[in-house]
């Protein structure tokens, strides 16, 4: 069992994703939008790059969520997120968080993605039974 | 501009999905998850799984298959050129295992405008909910997809 303690900060992960793995992403997952995989695509409809999926940075969030209580998948029980600035491939992504409440053995925490100054997910909040 | 929203309380039809061990290994393998029960069957049924199990974001592999035909239908109507993935819940039950088949339908929560930050045209909301259940009509997961279109 995990201990945690309101005001603690959770280990939280980096993560460089490689240049290839939106498109591993994609076939892991279903998504095959071409901004995330194919860059005259993403170019043509005004984006700098090809971009990270969303859902998998909420992944990475849902990983380092379920890791600080232990890391039983089952121990997650909701996770609530809102994305905002577009992530990149080849440039680093930290997942940060903060336990806020402890309360009947679940753990509430929010948590941070972010690439450098650029936040891709904020305001998450993950629930995680102790 | 005014949005459109006759599609509120709108359901589609459930689509089906049966978890595979591989595809849950492909899945945790991508997002750089290491625990065996997300691999292995005997490290899984020793943690108390029925059998290999999901990582809970797999719920976006048997989830989101249900929510294409709502994001199309014209009767929703947004403008794809201006949409973002805004935010997203999920919630989790009964954990998914390799060998379940999962049946996820899809409804339409809410469709509002808000009025743009100084003075930007208004944003449209729309909100989806996907409720997935088991072959044994346990909740496994529940999904709610909140999809921005700028400039309505």
């Amino acid at each position: 069992m995990a201990e945690l303690n309101a005001g603690d900060q959770i280990a939280g992960l980096q993560v460089t994703p490689d240049k290839y793995l939106p498109h591993r992403y994609a076939g892991a997952s279903g998504d095959f939008n071409p901004i995330h995989i194919d860059p005259e695509f993403a170019k043509a409809v005004g984006l700098p790059n090809t971009i990270l999926h969303g859902l998998y940075m909420m992944g990475l969030v849902a990983r380092a969520s379920a890791e600080a209580a232990g890391g039983d998948p089952r121990s997650l029980k909701r996770l609530s997120v809102e994305f905002r600035g577009m992530g990149a491939p080849e440039t680093e992504v930290a997942v940060t968080g903060t336990i806020k409440a402890v309360e009947d053995g679940v753990a509430t925490i929010e948590v941070v993605a972010a690439q450098g100054e650029s936040v891709t997910i904020k305001n998450a909040e993950a629930e995680v039974a102790l | 501009m005014t949005i459109k929203t006759e599609a509120i309380g709108k359901e589609w039809p459930a689509t089906t999905y049966e978890v595979g061990k591989e595809k849950i290994g492909e899945y945790a393998r991508v997002i750089g998850i290491e625990n065996p029960v997300h691999f292995d069957r005997e490290a899984a049924k020793a943690a108390g799984y029925r059998d290999v199990v999901a990582p809970p974001m797999f719920c976006v592999v048997y989830g989101a298959p249900a929510l294409g035909p709502a994001m199309f239908d014209s009767e929703v109507g947004m403008n794809f050129a201006a949409m973002v993935h805004g935010g997203q819940q999920f919630e989790w039950g009964e954990p998914a295992c390799s060998g379940d088949v999962i049946t996820t339908a899809a409804k339409c929560l809410e469709i509002f405008e808000k009025e743009g930050k100084d003075g930007k045209p208004n944003n449209g909301f729309y909100v989806f909910e996907t409720v997935s259940v088991n072959q044994d009509g346990q909740e496994v997961a529940r999904g709610t997809w909140t999809n921005i279109v700028r400039g309505v």
